[in-house]
């Protein structure tokens, strides 16, 4: 059977896809484009000028130490909280799969977390960790005799904000885990029971290959979001600090752009981001995805 | 009645109307005051508008002081900016910079024909504001200074004398720490306080050409041996525990609020707050303490806040409103009731003589520490202020190299040493910008 469309009109399949390229164009090659060229410029703060300057954005870059930390902060930042936000949802979820009375509640509370916006999931993990005032703070130090300040001390800030951006994504990787395990047939795991696998065995040689779609799903979308979309939770508690221990890439494009108007750095930031995304999804789809099962 | 009499007339009364709602002229008014400070600086706007029929007031908050500068540039650079906007002292030599976005307050006032004194001001004020020719580019509007505020409580309970040296500083902080006080040192606005300020307070020179007052080729010079000595001293105190860092800008208030530090050098426009929000213990603000190995007496600090900037590209009618405006709020009666309730200083001399007369200052003891820090003797090429372009980024370079300093990561002087470097490489680019 054919299963191609085949249009009768030449130019009705372009006019079809005409709204997604225009959309595209405009939104994502045309910024693209611009941030490209401003990124070869030095530009003043209001506009009025800009000289060409090559590759001088691009070379002070990588000749900044503080850059090249940024890269090896940006790196444990994205891992940890993909690693932490993944394996704590996939158990929540196996738990949420089995409970038979009040499912439905259980569900609602573990994926409400995602309704909070992360500035504010930033802000909230702030307070409860503040030195001073947070209750988790004057935890640690009555209980484990941990001297908190994630002021000054770098990895605490940066376990900090990995806490707080991986919080935050649980909810989101809840509820594709949980799909995912609903959706394999009974059957199979009882024939396993049957045939005296454990449940760990169970889990490790049936279901986790199984939901490996999903889970290769959710690690680019999450590497994606903490590479990213974590700039408002950065933003909202640490700034960056202590020194640069929380200050990732995109934030560091917003720092050199938006508070120090250095356009011309903050852009040739950008395309060196642009390109790590190309390369983390061409490696991703390349390497990782021949592993999956579908 | 024909029907074109009937038109004719209708016609003329729309136009009478329409006209009658454009006689109003609205003009935008960005500003950076949160909470209660924002709550009075839009109140200045109701009165005003209030006052008059003519013009039509705005006041729109637009985020902390970095927010609503870049707000502003941006929307200068899509052709949408608000006619006034209120930037931060830092921010001053990149507004300088600016030109042809820039319309001069002085300027302003004289087309307008409305007065404009530049004289009226306090001298900390004008030297920090004037442009090299002498002129007032922007209407100072809020101008604090640091001071130490002091838990007096808590040295009465210890017996102590409140300090005016470092080294009485730390003998004091070890007694309150021995005493159980948590953090007895605190401050915020680090670069500000325990860097800019400290310079000036010793007559000590921050970069060169005249803290860059006199061109854009300056060079940083706080990596000279006696910032690093007071760095030094800080760190040593983080490591008897006697001062404990507690995050940027005004980050540490809550040490001085619940009584985990006894005193927290900072802005004296914590006033207004402070007073609402502390009433377990008495507090006061005392000039910052002297470094006596580098100066037995202190020169003068410098101020921080920020000044109103017009911006071009609007009619007349709306400047004619703007400097209208500015002139309200540069009235005697309004900043001597700014000043009272915040805990800014008063800029202009008649401002602080109206306090005077009221009996502010007798009534609250050391409100007038920050007017008399900033006037306290004729302010040197090294004590009038700083005007270094990229300053917003580089006061972030030297935050973070005074984290790794209280991480024990660096030295005092490896990290200042680093923050000149990385500071006069923002320097050079502003340089290549404007210079």
């Amino acid at each position: 059977m054919e299963k191609r469309v085949v249009f009768k009109s030449r130019w009705l399949p372009y006019l079809l896809v005409a709204p997604q390229i225009v959309i595209t164009l405009v939104f994502f090659i045309w910024p693209a484009y611009q941030a490209l060229e401003t990124s070869f410029y030095l530009e003043d703060v209001f506009g009025f000028s800009r000289t060409f300057v090559g590759l001088e954005n691009f070379t002070r870059l990588f000749g900044d130490d503080g850059y090249l930390r940024s890269f090896w902060t940006t790196f444990v930042f994205g891992f940890a909280v993909t690693f932490l936000s993944m394996s704590m949802a996939l158990g929540l979820a196996v738990a949420a799969n089995r409970v038979i009375r009040t499912a439905t509640l259980y569900r609602t509370f573990l994926i409400w977390p995602y309704a909070v916006a992360p500035a504010l999931a930033g802000v909230l993990w702030f307070f409860m960790m503040n030195p001073t005032l947070g209750i988790i703070a004057y935890m640690l130090e009555v209980v484990w005799g941990v001297d908190w300040n994630h002021y000054v001390n770098g990895d605490q800030a940066l376990l900090m904000v990995i806490i707080a951006a991986a919080w935050k994504q649980i909810s989101y990787n809840f509820l594709f885990f949980l799909a995912a395990l609903q959706s394999i047939p009974k059957s199979m795991i009882e024939a396993a029971a049957i045939d005296g696998a454990n449940p760990g065995r169970r889990f490790w040689t049936i279901v986790f290959p199984l939901i490996s779609p999903t889970t290769f799903f959710l690690l680019v979308v999450n590497l994606v979001y903490a590479f990213f979309d974590t700039f408002a939770i950065i933003h909202a508690t640490t700034s960056g600090g202590p020194a640069d221990a929380t200050s990732i890439l995109v934030y560091k494009v917003y720092s050199t752009g938006f508070v120090g108007q250095d356009y011309g750095s903050s852009a040739a930031q950008s395309v060196i981001l642009m390109a790590i995304v190309i390369a983390m999804t061409f490696i991703q789809f390349r390497y990782v995805e021949r592993k999956v099962q579908y | 009645m024909t029907l074109k009499t009937l038109l004719a007339t209708s016609a003329a009364s729309l136009i009478a109307l329409s006209t009658a709602a454009t006689a109003q002229t609205e003009i935008n008014f960005w500003h950076a005051m949160g909470g209660q400070l924002g709550e009075r600086t839009d109140a200045f706007a109701t009165t005003f508008n209030g006052q008059q029929d003519a013009c039509v007031v705005n006041s729109v908050y637009q985020g902390n002081y970095t927010e609503t500068m870049t707000a502003a540039i941006a929307a200068f650079r899509a052709g949408e900016q608000p006619h006034i906007v209120q930037v931060f002292e830092v921010g001053t030599a990149t507004m300088m910079g600016a030109e042809g976005a820039v319309y001069p307050v002085h300027k302003l006032m004289e087309d307008q024909g409305i007065e404009f004194n530049e004289s009226d001001y306090i001298p900390a004020v004008i030297s920090y504001y004037s442009d090299t020719d002498g002129n007032m580019l922007s209407l100072p509007f809020n101008s604090s200074t640091p001071v130490m505020w002091v838990n007096l409580d808590l040295f009465e309970a210890n017996n102590l004398e409140v300090p005016t040296t470092w080294e009485e500083t730390i003998a004091a902080a070890r007694v309150l720490k021995e005493a159980g006080v948590a953090s007895p040192l605190g401050f915020g606005w680090q670069s500000w306080t325990q860097i800019e300020n400290f310079s000036a307070w010793h007559d000590l020179e921050i970069g060169t050409m005249e803290n860059g007052f006199a061109g854009t080729t300056t060079e940083l010079t706080i990596n000279n041996p006696a910032v690093v000595a007071h760095l030094d001293r800080l760190q040593d105190m983080v490591e008897e525990g006697l001062f404990v860092y507690a995050g940027r800008r005004g980050d540490s208030r809550p040490q001085f609020v619940n009584g985990e530090a006894a005193m927290w050098i900072n802005s004296s426009a914590y006033f207004g707050g402070f007073a609402a929000d502390i009433q377990d213990f008495e507090f006061t603000q005392v000039p910052m303490p002297v470094d006596t190995a580098v100066r037995a007496e202190p020169q003068n600090s410098i101020i921080g806040g920020a000044t109103l900037w017009t911006l071009t590209g609007h009619e007349d009618a709306e400047y004619a409103c703007a400097a209208q405006f500015l002139n309200f709020l540069s009235g005697t009666e309004q900043q001597a009731d700014w000043a009272q309730a915040t805990g800014y200083v008063p800029i202009t001399n008649a401002a602080a003589e109206l306090m005077q007369e009221r009996g502010f200052f007798a009534e609250n003891p050391g409100t007038d520490v920050a007017i008399t820090q900033l006037s306290l003797s004729e302010p040197t090429a090294n004590s009038r202020g700083l005007r270094f372009g990229n300053f917003v980024q580089i006061r972030d370079i030297i935050n973070e190299e005074m984290e790794a300093i209280w991480a024990g990561d660096k030295t005092a002087q490896d990290a200042m040493d680093a923050a000149v470097e990385r500071g006069n490489e923002l320097l050079r680019r502003f340089e290549a910008t404007n210079g």
